[in-house]
Formats: C-alpha cells, structure tokens, sequence
C-alpha cells in the first residue's frame, strides 16, 4: 500500500486542478500532444514518456494544469491511445478516473488514406466508423475504403 | 424507397431490393407507361459512361419524363471550377432527381448528404454502381427462376471490379456458393471476402476457367485490363487464359447463363453470342427496366 501510495503522489499530486492523461503508449505521446494542440496551449502542461509501468512495462502521461477535456477531445486521445486513462483533479483530489472509450464514429481529425476519396478533392469533412476497435480500422463514410492505423494522417 | 437516394447497395435492405425487381417485372411487361410526363430527371455524367446514361434515359424518355444534363466534366461548370456541392445544390432545384456518374469515390453519398432531392449513383469511381448489381441480380433471378442456393462464378478482374464486389456482398443474403476464376494478382480482396464468411457461405478459388463452366449456374464475366498488372509480362501470360469460347461450353448445365457487365472486348467470344447460354445483351436490357423501377419507386408513382 505505501509503494501505490508514493508512485500515486508522484504522479498526481502536483495538480491542483486539470486532467492528467495516464497510461499512453510511450510511443504516442507526442501525437496526442499534436493531435490535442497542446504544443500551442498556454497553461502549464508535464509530460513523461517511457515511464516505469506495471501494466504495460513502459507508458507515457500528460498532465495538463486547468483543463478538462470534452467529448471530442478525449475522442481524439481513444483513437490514438486506446489504453489511456483520463484521471480528473479538482482541489488536489481525484473526481474521476476512467479509461477512454473507442468511439464509434470518427469525425474530422483523420485523413482518409484513399486518394481518390471526394474527401481529399473538396472540402468535405472526413467520418469514419470504426470497424475493428482492436486493430482500430476506420472505414470512410464516403468512399468505403477502410484506413487503419498505421496510416493515420491528422488533419 | 420514396425520396430514398440510392448510393450504395447496402443502402437497402433484402426486401427493398427484392420489391424493386417485382417492379422491374412489371416494366418488363408494358416499359411504355406515360408515368414521369411531370417529372423532370437530371443525369450528370463527370465522367463518361455512354451505356449506363443511355440506359437512363432510355428509362426516363419511355415513361414520358424529361432529362437535363450533361455527359462529361468539360461541357459543365466543373471546367470553370465549380465545387460538386454547388453543382448539386444548383442542379438540385431544376430537378426532382438526380443520377450522377463521378470519377472520385464518396462523391455519391457527399451529393446526397447536400442535394435536396434523391441521388441515384450511376457509378463514384470505383466505390459503387448499385443499378448495375440490381440489374444483375434481376437477369440472374429471371434467367434462374430464383435467387437462392446457386452455384455463382465470377471471372476475370475481381480485384478491382467493383461490379464484382457489389453483386458478391448482395448475393451472400441468397445463400449462394461463390466461385471466384482470376489470375492470383487479381484475386477478390479478403475485404469482399469478408462477407462471404460473415454469413457463413463456402467459395472457392480458381486460376482455370474450364474447371467451373460444368456446375455453375451463371458464369459472370469482367474484363482484364492491361493497366492492372504491375508487370506487363503477366498480364501477356494470362490474357487469353480468361477468354471464353463457345467449344468451352459443351458440358455446362443446361440452365448456364453468361451474364458480363459490358462493354466486352474480347472476353467472350463472338461464336458465344449465339448460343442459347448467351445471356449479357438480355442483361443490358433488363437495366432500362431495373431503372425504370428504382426512380418510378424514389418518385413514390410505385
């Protein structure tokens, strides 16, 4: 109990108020930070990537000062880091913490991989659903073609 | 199915689809109806497809209905750089239908998401081209008294034939057997593939036609273009493997049809065209009647 404590602390209890973002793949920290312009956002944010984890060996986390994250936003964090948990901090103590949901529609964030899509000619705003959350495969509400991770351009 | 647009053939369901062919019939019977003499239809062809607007308006001018239109992107305002949105918006207001062929893919359903009245998809790219598969699954159903429990092959190009994946995921609600007749670089894709085994349904691969011809119920022919190979010298070693002949046809069943989308190059033989198995002119035909249906029923007249 002491250890869970400590390790709890540390990771936490330097937040008064805001969200911190827990158990991102260590390799997609970076892109939930672009995908979320966090890059350009004024408000005191930590990250760590390649921390120690139980669950996963290795993992990232964010922790963003004042800011709670809506709907779309934590959409966007699923797609990208479908093991993340969102844990909300107000006055130094944990509301909420809960793992992201894969969504089943994917709205505007992701380029479509096909490049005959109308979707890369006009401007028409990309949708996807989700086909395989596993594999996290989109298909376009368009065109039909299926684009999976690998291939995710951010829009 | 009343201001329904139709872009996809998963847009309907079984039953739709099976009420458009009932009605087809009927078309069949009398195509000369003064039905549309109100309406007016708009065919804007982006690109090219001289058969699939003619049968369209074939459609259109034998029920007494009127078509406005063009037939390729440099005679429309898409020369001068106009979105597909305001061409549809535009277009929209002068007509109570719009069938359009478009070479991107999603262009059909971006259309019916901002038009005002229904869409017909005549062909986005190569996504779909839902009255060709209705219109085949109507020769099949009339050459075969049924739709259920037969033996389908499909020869030739089904990778990228999108002729071949619509007709293959509309089939697997009739409980069909699939035979699928291809070089290897030009086999189905396992996402069409998909859905075969989703409803559980057997299908089986061939590179040599002559081993399907004697126990299938229809043979679908496509054509096989040079462009699809990556190497030419493939393409030079099976482009006469997937040809049929008529001396090919001796020991099929005897209720074989050939159906093939057209337009054929060489694919067939002429000496096929006579013969009683010769099913793809009949096919083209049954397309003015399928069409006919399919805009009487958006219209809401059937």
């Amino acid at each position: 109990m002491e250890s869970k404590k400590t390790r709890k602390e540390l990771i936490v209890s330097a937040l008064e108020n805001g969200t911190v973002i827990d158990h991102i793949p260590s390799k997609n920290v970076f892109q939930v930070i672009k995908m979320l312009n966090l890059d350009s956002f004024d408000n005191q944010i930590l990250f760590g990537t390649n921390l120690d984890s139980r669950r996963y060996g290795k993992k990232g986390i964010i922790k963003v000062k004042n800011k709670f994250f809506e709907k779309e936003e934590i959409n966007k964090i699923a797609i990208v880091a479908p093991t993340a948990t969102l844990i909300v901090i107000k006055d130094f103590e944990i509301i909420e913490k809960k793992p992201v949901e894969v969504p089943e529609v994917v709205d505007k964030f992701i380029k479509c991989i096909n490049p005959n899509c109308i979707t890369n000619h006009e401007n028409v705003p990309t949708k996807f659903s989700v086909i395989d959350k596993d594999a996290m495969k989109l298909q376009c509400h368009y065109c039909e073609k299926t684009t999976s991770k690998e291939n995710f351009i951010f829009i | 199915m009343k201001n329904r647009s139709l872009v996809s053939i998963n847009d309907y369901s079984k039953e739709e689809y099976l009420k458009i062919l009932d009605i087809a019939e009927e078309f069949e019977k009398n195509p000369k109806q003064k039905i549309l003499e109100n309406f007016v239809i708009a065919t804007l062809f982006f690109e090219p497809s001289t058969r699939t607007r003619l049968s369209f308006e074939s459609a259109v001018n034998q029920l007494g209905g009127k078509v406005i239109g063009f037939t390729d992107a440099a005679s429309s305002s898409v020369k001068k750089g106009e979105s597909l949105r305001d061409t549809i918006k535009t277009v929209a207001n002068y007509s109570d239908l719009i069938v359009m062929r478009h070479p991107l893919e999603g262009s059909a359903r971006f259309a019916s998401e901002v038009s005002s009245v229904p869409i017909i998809n005549a062909g986005d790219g190569a996504n779909q081209h839902p009255t060709q598969c209705l219109l085949d699954l109507y020769s099949i159903r009339k050459t075969q008294g049924k739709l259920d429990n037969l033996h389908i092959a499909f020869v030739g190009d089904l990778k990228y034939g999108r002729t071949v994946h619509s007709n293959v995921i509309a089939l697997t609600n009739f409980n069909c057997t699939f035979h699928f007749v291809s070089p290897g670089e030009l086999k189905l894709p396992s996402a069409v593939k998909r859905h075969i085994k989703e409803r559980n349904l057997e299908y089986y691969q061939y590179t040599d036609l002559n081993e399907v011809i004697p126990f299938v119920d229809i043979l679908y022919m496509t054509r096989i273009q040079r462009e699809r190979f990556s190497d030419p010298v493939e393409y030079e070693k099976v482009k006469n493997a997937y040809i049929l002949n008529g001396n090919m046809l001796g020991n099929c069943k005897p209720n074989l049809k050939v159906l093939h989308p057209l337009p054929r190059v060489n694919e067939i033989n002429e000496n096929v065209d006579d013969m009683k198995e010769a099913y793809y002119f009949q096919q083209a035909r049954n397309g003015v009647y399928v069409r006919q249906a399919l805009m009487a029923s958006i219209l809401g007249i059937k």
